[in-house]
């Protein structure tokens, strides 16, 4: 994967020794694994992994699931553990954006949708909101096609079109992070095409996690891909060695199709 | 083969059998069908004689032939002893007002026959009931959303949570006139009273302010009425709210979330704008049953007669809301059987009765416009 930036980048998320419980069933096992500053690290592996749950545990999103907790470990965000009580889960998810698989516009106007994040923190003024909406919708390749219906529900946008307009609400907040859960499952090749093209431009300004059923996609898009089975972290290395010569049995029956 | 053969031979050529005597499953069908029809337009039958009745009683005291159409008083005046007399060989029936400047007009003193609350009209009694109305759904609405709320989008599961929904059932099973009790005690003989002056049954003084506190009671006041009503809903603005509640996609409040909104703001920007329209659907049932009820009201707000207007008379804004009011449900309860009944009350009772029916099928109605114009608004 061609960067420009010089390597070694520090981890901007580090996942130490994190166990993962719902309830009783223990979701994820001694998970080890950092991700740097401007990569895209995939998530793979069979449903009911664990893959998801971790992602959602990295903007504390499981917190709204009553009977998830952690066990042990920890995960620092830029050097803060985010399960530090004193962390201010707001903030938390103002640096660390997340779209979800489900494209999940509000039944507002695509302006509306976009600048959601900033009226929310009290930011109102015309021009300042304009800017914001005309760069993120730049920024998640979806200007050029609904600039003159600014106006129109988000609702009415197509499924590719939507999860591209949820793409662009994240990037309103200004995060650092952008976590991707499936975000082209439900997607046409065509619509999936595009958004891949966006994760591909927005490297260079964001670290993005995404989680993916499709390993075409994670060898596309990513810098790093990590295989998880059975809520265990099995393997992590550079897409192009997951893919070529995985080193785990698991990982490589898993990547030529035996299982999954 | 054999077998079909000889079947065969039984049955008549003609048609198959298909036209014969109907089989036994075939008549028992029928009459079960008709015992289902029967049972329904039976329903439909007593609710039209209701209605009709109703309707063709009452609009003889609402409406009049001659212009305006409408009876004005009937709609205007208060409740006043109708006049029955014969003056000059033409006989009048005249409320007392009327009576009396036809008296002072020739100047005559005429005896007459007079008929209790059965001249006038029911003017205080319309403002009443839309006043106790407003009152409860202002209150029940705002108890039972910010309840609702809390139950469906902050609260855990448990034994607490299981009590509270236990008691909230059994709220809704609560007989209306155990509401007028309840009202009774607790909110017209010892609802909590503050004030700025010192007064009889006072226990306590926010000192240094000048603010004394105490359970004085409201007495018979609308705003006892609008309390003792708004109980009784709650159980109904409750349910309604939380099923509107959770009819709203979870991925709406993951997304707020996410943009780095707090609870209450994802709930207040994209939970309950959405909801409100199930909730306010909900509540138009709490608003006919508010209107309704005559138990809850009769020993709380309700009084039989009264000479002024709420907003008559008053010394100081605050007993706008500590005063007795008249309303439908009560007045038809007090025409039809707390005074002797004759052909003129039963003008007033029908009339009365078929304005009550207008007026809760009006405030449905624009409960059910404000949905509409609120769907259009927020759709999703």
């Amino acid at each position: 994967m061609a960067n420009d930036k010089p390597e070694p980048k520090r981890p901007l998320i580090r996942v130490s020794d994190f166990d993962f419980y719902y309830g009783e069933k223990q979701a994820l096992f001694d998970i080890n694994m950092d991700m740097k500053e401007n990569e895209v690290t995939a998530f793979i592996g069979p449903s009911g992994c664990g893959k998801s749950t971790l992602l959602r545990c990295i903007n504390r999103m499981n917190d709204l699931v009553e009977v998830a907790r952690i066990g042990r470990g920890k995960i620092e965000v830029n050097g803060a553990d985010i399960y530090d009580p004193r962390v201010d889960t707001i903030e938390l998810r103002k640096r660390v954006g997340m779209v979800f698989q489900k494209s999940n516009p509000f039944p507002k106007s695509i302006y509306e949708n976009v600048i959601y994040g900033l009226r929310i923190q009290g930011i109102n003024k015309k021009p300042v909101l304009d800017e914001a909406v005309e760069r993120c919708l730049k920024g998640a390749a979806l200007w050029d096609e609904v600039k003159d219906r600014l106006d129109t529900s988000g609702l009415s946008l197509s499924g590719g079109q939507q999860q591209r307009l949820c793409i662009a609400r994240a990037l309103a907040v200004e995060p650092d992070i952008l976590l991707m859960d499936e975000p082209c499952s439900a997607l046409d090749p065509v619509a999936t095409a595009k958004v891949e093209e966006l994760i591909h431009s927005l490297k260079n300004d964001y670290t993005i996690v995404i989680v993916t059923h499709n390993m075409q996609q994670a060898a596309r898009v990513s810098d790093k891909t990590a295989f998880f089975y059975l809520g265990k972290l099995i393997e992590m290395a550079k897409t192009d060695e997951i893919f070529m010569s995985p080193k785990n049995e698991q990982t490589e029956a898993y990547i030529s199709g035996r299982f999954g | 083969m054999s077998a079909t053969a000889t079947l065969r031979k039984e049955r008549p050529v003609e048609g198959l059998g298909f036209h014969k005597k109907p089989s036994k499953a075939k008549s028992t069908e029928r009459a079960v069908f008709w015992l289902f029809r029967l049972g329904t337009y039976f329903i439909l039958l007593c609710a039209s004689v209701i209605f009709l009745t109703i309707i063709f009683k009452g609009s003889q005291t609402v409406f009049q032939s001659s212009f305006p159409f409408v009876n004005v008083e009937f709609l205007t005046e208060a409740p006043q002893t109708l006049h029955v007399f014969e003056y000059e060989g033409e006989k009048y029936e005249l409320s007392d007002n009327n009576f009396r400047a036809f008296e002072a007009e020739r100047g005559v003193e005429i005896k007459t026959d007079t008929y209790a609350y059965s001249g006038g009209g029911i003017w205080p009694c319309i403002v009443g009931t839309v006043l106790l109305v407003v009152g409860a759904m202002t209150i029940a609405l705002t108890l039972g959303v910010l309840s609702a709320i809390f139950l469906s989008e902050y609260s855990k599961p448990g034994k607490i949570l299981n009590a509270i929904r236990l008691s909230i059932l059994n709220l809704a099973g609560v007989p209306s006139v155990v509401f007028g009790i309840f009202g009774l005690g607790f909110f017209v003989l010892a609802g909590p009273i503050f004030s700025f002056s010192p007064f009889e049954g006072y226990d306590f003084q926010f000192w240094p302010l000048p603010i004394y506190f105490g359970f004085a009671g409201w007495n018979v006041s609308l705003l006892a009425g609008c309390f003792t009503l708004a109980f009784m809903v709650l159980p109904i603005v409750i349910s309604a709210s939380e099923e509107s509640l959770r009819a709203i996609p979870q991925g709406l409040r993951e997304a707020s979330l996410a943009l780095g909104a707090s609870k209450w703001t994802a709930i207040r920007t994209n939970v309950l704008p959405y909801a409100m329209p199930g909730i306010l659907t909900s509540s138009i049932i709490g608003v006919a049953r508010v209107a309704g009820e005559t138990a809850p009201i009769m020993f709380t707000a309700a009084y039989a007669m009264r000479d002024q207007l709420p907003w008559e008379g008053l010394e100081k804004w605050s007993d706008f809301f500590f005063q007795g009011v008249m309303a439908l449900p009560y007045h038809i309860y007090v025409v039809s059987a707390k005074i002797p009944q004759n052909e003129y009350t039963e003008r007033m009772q029908y009339g009365t009765a078929f304005v009550f029916l207008v007026i809760v099928a009006g405030i449905a109605l624009a409960s059910i416009l404000l949905r509409i114009r609120m769907r259009k608004k927020y759709r999703w």
